[in-house]
C-alpha cells in the first residue's frame, strides 16, 4: 500500500497560501469566520446528494444515534445567521457518499459565505473578485449568462418554456444514453447544461436564472420575460464548475413544503426519505436575515490555480490513500 | 460473462454494447453541484474501431466482454486469413481476417509480435508495435552527397506499404517505420 500523499508538496504549500488569501479577503471585508459541526442530526435532504451516515454511540449504550457527515455547512450556518451573526464564512469539510472522479472526492473543502443586504448580483461580483485575488495576476473575462440565454446560444432551445418531449429530443440528439420514460425534465436539462453546455461556456462564466424546478433553497422570481426563475447562479472557470449561490430562501413554509418535495422526489428515486431539519425550519420562523450565500469548491479552485487536472493532485491524501 | 457497474468502469475495461465488444478509453465521473451524477465514457467499438461518448446513469451496469489482448507472431497469409501464433509458448495459432487485420497489413512482417485482441476466442483487432524494421523493394535510385538536404521520394515496402523517405535511401534498405504515423524514422 502506498504511503505517500497524493499531492505533492509544492502543492500543498499553494494549498495553505490561497486558504490565507481566503481568510485575508474576509478580513478585510469583515466577514466573521465560523466553525459548524462536521457530523449533525440531519443531513440534507437535496434528492441529488447523499450524507454519509454515521453512528454516535455514548460510552456503555447499546444503541447509538444515528447522525450524517455533512454535506454542507448551510443548514447550521443559517442557524448563525438568524441568532444575528451577521456576515459569516467558513472553510469547511463537506462529505458527499458516491462522488468520486478527477473533479470529486467524497470528503472535500468547501468555502461557504453569506452576505447579509447582497443581492444576487452583488455576491456574483464578489464570488469574481475572491477568485480574481486567487489566481493574482491572471485576468479572466468575466460573463454573466442567464440559463436561457446558455441554452439558446449553444442548443437554440428555450430551456424555460420548450416542452418535455423538445428538452428530451435535443437531449437525446446530442448524448447517446438510455433512459427511462418516465425520466423528469430537469434530468434532461441536467444532461445538456453538463454534456454540451458546459464545454461551450466562455472561459469564465457565471449562470443565473435557473428554472424554478431546480431552486434547492434558493427563492424564486420572475425574469424579464416573466419567467419563474430560481434565483440562483453556478460559476464557471474553464467549464468547470466553481462555486453555486443563491439569494436566499427565508420563508419558512415555503422550505418545509421544499423538504416535503425533495422527499418526494427521493422516494421516485428510490432512496430513503431524510428527515427535515428541523432546527433550520425554526431559525427561519426566528428571522432569517435578507441575505445571499454562496459554496465554493476550494479543490476546484486550487486545480484551476495550479493547472491540475485531477483533484488528488491537490489534497495531502485522496480517498484511496484515506 | 460478468457484468460491471457504472462505479466499476474505468480505462481499459472490456464490455458488450448493442452486439460489438468496446474498450473504454477514458472513464469521467459527471455531477453538478445540484443535479443528476452520470458516468461519461469515451467508448471504442473494437471491431470498427469508432471511438464515440456513451454516458451511463449513476448505477447502471454492462455486460463484459471476453476479451483479450495477447501477444502474437506473424506466421504467414493464405490469402483469406493471415496467420498468428502465441508466443506463450503453446505455439498455438489464430486465423485473422481482413476485417480483423485491418490497416496494420501494412507493417505484417514474419517473426514480427504483434498484439492480437481474441474475441471470444476469435481474432477481432491486429495491433502492430510502434515500429517495425521493413526493407525497400522499389525506389528511384539514392542521391550520392545528398544527405544533409531535404526532399524526399517515395519507397514501396516489403510489406507493399508506401512512404515518403529522404532521397539517399537505396533499394534493399531496410528502414524503421512508425506504424502511428507510417513515417520513416531512420535507417534500420
Amino acid at each position: 500500500m502506498p504511503w505517500q500523499p497524493s499531492a505533492d508538496i509544492h502543492l500543498l504549500k499553494q494549498r495553505a497560501k490561497v486558504i490565507n488569501q481566503i481568510r485575508a479577503f474576509f478580513d478585510a471585508r469583515d466577514v466573521l469566520e465560523v466553525d459548524t459541526p462536521v457530523m449533525s442530526r440531519y443531513g440534507v435532504s437535496d434528492p441529488n446528494i447523499d450524507s454519509i451516515p454515521v453512528t454516535f454511540t455514548p460510552d456503555g449504550a447499546s444503541i447509538g444515534t444515528s447522525m450524517y457527515l455533512m454535506s454542507s455547512p448551510e443548514y447550521a450556518m443559517k442557524r448563525l445567521l438568524a441568532a444575528g451573526s451577521g456576515c459569516i464564512y467558513q472553510i469547511a469539510k463537506a462529505f458527499r457518499n458516491g462522488e468520486a472522479g478527477r473533479r470529486h472526492n467524497p470528503e472535500f473543502t468547501l468555502l461557504e459565505w453569506y452576505r447579509l443586504d447582497f443581492n444576487l448580483e452583488q455576491l456574483m461580483q464578489e464570488v469574481a473578485c475572491l477568485i480574481d485575488t486567487v489566481l493574482a495576476g491572471e485576468v479572466l473575462e468575466w460573463h454573466f449568462w442567464s440559463y436561457r440565454q446558455a441554452f439558446e446560444e449553444v442548443l437554440s432551445i428555450d430551456p424555460l418554456t420548450a416542452s418535455d418531449d423538445a428538452i428530451k429530443a435535443k437531449a437525446l440528439a446530442h448524448v447517446d444514453i438510455q433512459m427511462d420514460d418516465c425520466t423528469p425534465r430537469d434530468t434532461w436539462l441536467d444532461l445538456l447544461m453538463s454534456h454540451c453546455i458546459e464545454p461551450q461556456l466562455p472561459t469564465a462564466c457565471f449562470i443565473y436564472d435557473y428554472p424554478a424546478s431546480q431552486a434547492a433553497l434558493a427563492r424564486t422570481g420572475l425574469d424579464e420575460w416573466g419567467n419563474k426563475v430560481a434565483r440562483r447562479f453556478e460559476v464557471y472557470v474553464n467549464s468547470i464548475e466553481l462555486a453555486n449561490g443563491y439569494h436566499e430562501l427565508t420563508d419558512p413554509q415555503e422550505q418545509e413544503r421544499r423538504f416535503a418535495l425533495d422527499n418526494v422526489a427521493r422516494n421516485t428515486m428510490g432512496k430513503v426519505p431524510m428527515d427535515a431539519e428541523v432546527r433550520l425550519i425554526g431559525a427561519l420562523q426566528a428571522g432569517l436575515p435578507e441575505c445571499s450565500g454562496v459554496a465554493l469548491g476550494v479543490e476546484r479552485l486550487l486545480m484551476l490555480a495550479s493547472g491540475e487536472k485531477d483533484i488528488a493532485k491537490v489534497m495531502a491524501f485522496n480517498h484511496h490513500l484515506a | 460473462m460478468a457484468n460491471y457497474s457504472s462505479n466499476e468502469f474505468k480505462s481499459g475495461l472490456k464490455v458488450m454494447l448493442e452486439g460489438d465488444p468496446c474498450s473504454m478509453v477514458d472513464v469521467e465521473f459527471v455531477k453538478p453541484g445540484k443535479g443528476q451524477a452520470f458516468t461519461r465514457v469515451r467508448m471504442k467499438n473494437l471491431k470498427t474501431g469508432r471511438v464515440w461518448d456513451r454516458t451511463f446513469k449513476s448505477g447502471e451496469s454492462i455486460e463484459a466482454a471476453d476479451v483479450m489482448d495477447l501477444n502474437m507472431e506473424y506466421l504467414y497469409t493464405d490469402g483469406e486469413f493471415w496467420h498468428f501464433m502465441l508466443t506463450d509458448g503453446t505455439f498455438e495459432q489464430y486465423g485473422a481476417d481482413a476485417s480483423a487485420v485491418g490497416d496494420s497489413i501494412k507493417w505484417l512482417k514474419e517473426q514480427e509480435v504483434y498484439v492480437v485482441t481474441l474475441w471470444n476466442d476469435a481474432p477481432i483487432a491486429v495491433l502492430a508495435p510502434n515500429f517495425v524494421d521493413l526493407e525497400v523493394t522499389e525506389t528511384d535510385p539514392g542521391l550520392k552527397g545528398d544527405t544533409a538536404q531535404g526532399g524526399s521520394k517515395p519507397a514501396i515496402l516489403a510489406t507493399g506499404a508506401t512512404v515518403r523517405v529522404p532521397l539517399f535511401i537505396e533499394q534493399g534498405e531496410f528502414l524503421k517505420i512508425d506504424t502511428r504515423s507510417g513515417e520513416y524514422v531512420s535507417r534500420a
